[in-house]
């Protein structure tokens, strides 16, 4: 086994939930194969937090990624999208390797504060992420910005509402 | 306006908590039915179904319509569509986020994994 050799077998995908908690409250969990070191590596150090934030399906490129990750320390992101720029920005409040990170988002006055808990269990590390809007007005509308890129199908809400039968609206 | 959409946000949610309402909808899906039928199909009595049904109603999940003396169920689709797209949008950011983070968290580990053989040497 050397380390350049791509694995043959792709293991299952875990999968990610996605809940609202409240009017102001959604919480995403996902479970990763690794220890909860690699996976806080992977969210607090620039180079690697890029690699991922920014799924290509989005359409979206990141022009700028600058992260202080202590607490009062700053984190920036530009990202330039259909010929648009967009900004995020905000301050870490809670930084605890590898258990628990919290930061702010900043860029505007709807922007919820972040809450990621890294736990580990049997060489696997669960992940909640915590959003807590400040408004409910505001969580309506999170989700809308960024991920709007992205090309909703009826296979994706079937896969959400696996309860309802695939019959085809439009 | 505003508030309007997100009351309704929660009531949608909770109309969709139970299982014999998400089973009434799956049911809707296929045909329109009558509060009789739904409630001979769930085993429940015609009060308990009425209940159900008026829950789904209230979040706009179900239309009803009072034909004669027979009240016809049908879904009210497009405000499924809206609730569920608020929580596909949610989902896809972040499932494709975290599949390109499995990529970079196997990464992590492999160079874990191939130090520690060096040193081991």
């Amino acid at each position: 086994m050397n380390a350049s050799k791509k694995s043959e077998t792709t293991p299952m995908k875990n999968r990610t939930t996605v809940e609202r908690k409240s009017e102001r409250e959604v919480v995403v969990t996902r479970t990763f194969n690794a220890p909860a070191r690699l996976v806080f590596e992977a969210w607090t150090r620039p180079e690697l937090f890029q690699r991922w934030w920014v799924p290509k399906s989005m359409g979206m490129t990141l022009l700028s990624c600058a992260m202080d990750v202590r607490v009062g320390g700053q984190y920036r992101l530009e990202f330039s999208f259909q010929g648009a720029q967009a900004v995020f920005f905000g301050t870490y409040q809670e930084v605890t390797p590898p258990s628990r990170l919290v930061w702010t988002n900043e860029e505007s006055e709807d922007g919820a504060v972040t809450t990621v808990t890294f736990e580990e269990k049997d060489g696997q590390t669960l992940l909640v992420m915590h959003e807590l809007y400040p408004s409910k007005e505001a969580l309506d509308a999170a989700g809308t910005g960024a991920s709007e890129a992205l090309v909703e199908t009826f296979g994706q809400l079937d896969e959400l509402l696996p309860t309802l039968g695939a019959r085809a609206v439009r | 306006m505003v508030q309007y959409q997100s009351n309704r946000i929660t009531a949608s949610f909770a109309a969709l908590s139970d299982a014999t309402r998400r089973g009434v909808l799956e049911q809707l899906g296929h045909s329109d039915a009558s509060i009789t039928d739904l409630a001979d199909k769930f085993h429940l009595t015609l009060t308990g179904m009425k209940k159900h049904v008026n829950v789904l109603e209230q979040a706009g999940f179900v239309i009803t319509e009072k034909v004669g003396r027979v009240r016809t169920c049908k879904l009210g689709l497009r405000r499924l569509e809206e609730e569920a797209a608020w929580i596909a949008r949610y989902h896809q950011l972040w499932a494709a986020r975290f599949n390109a983070l499995d990529d970079v968290i196997e990464e992590l580990k492999h160079q874990e994994q191939f130090h520690e053989r060096k040193q081991k040497k």
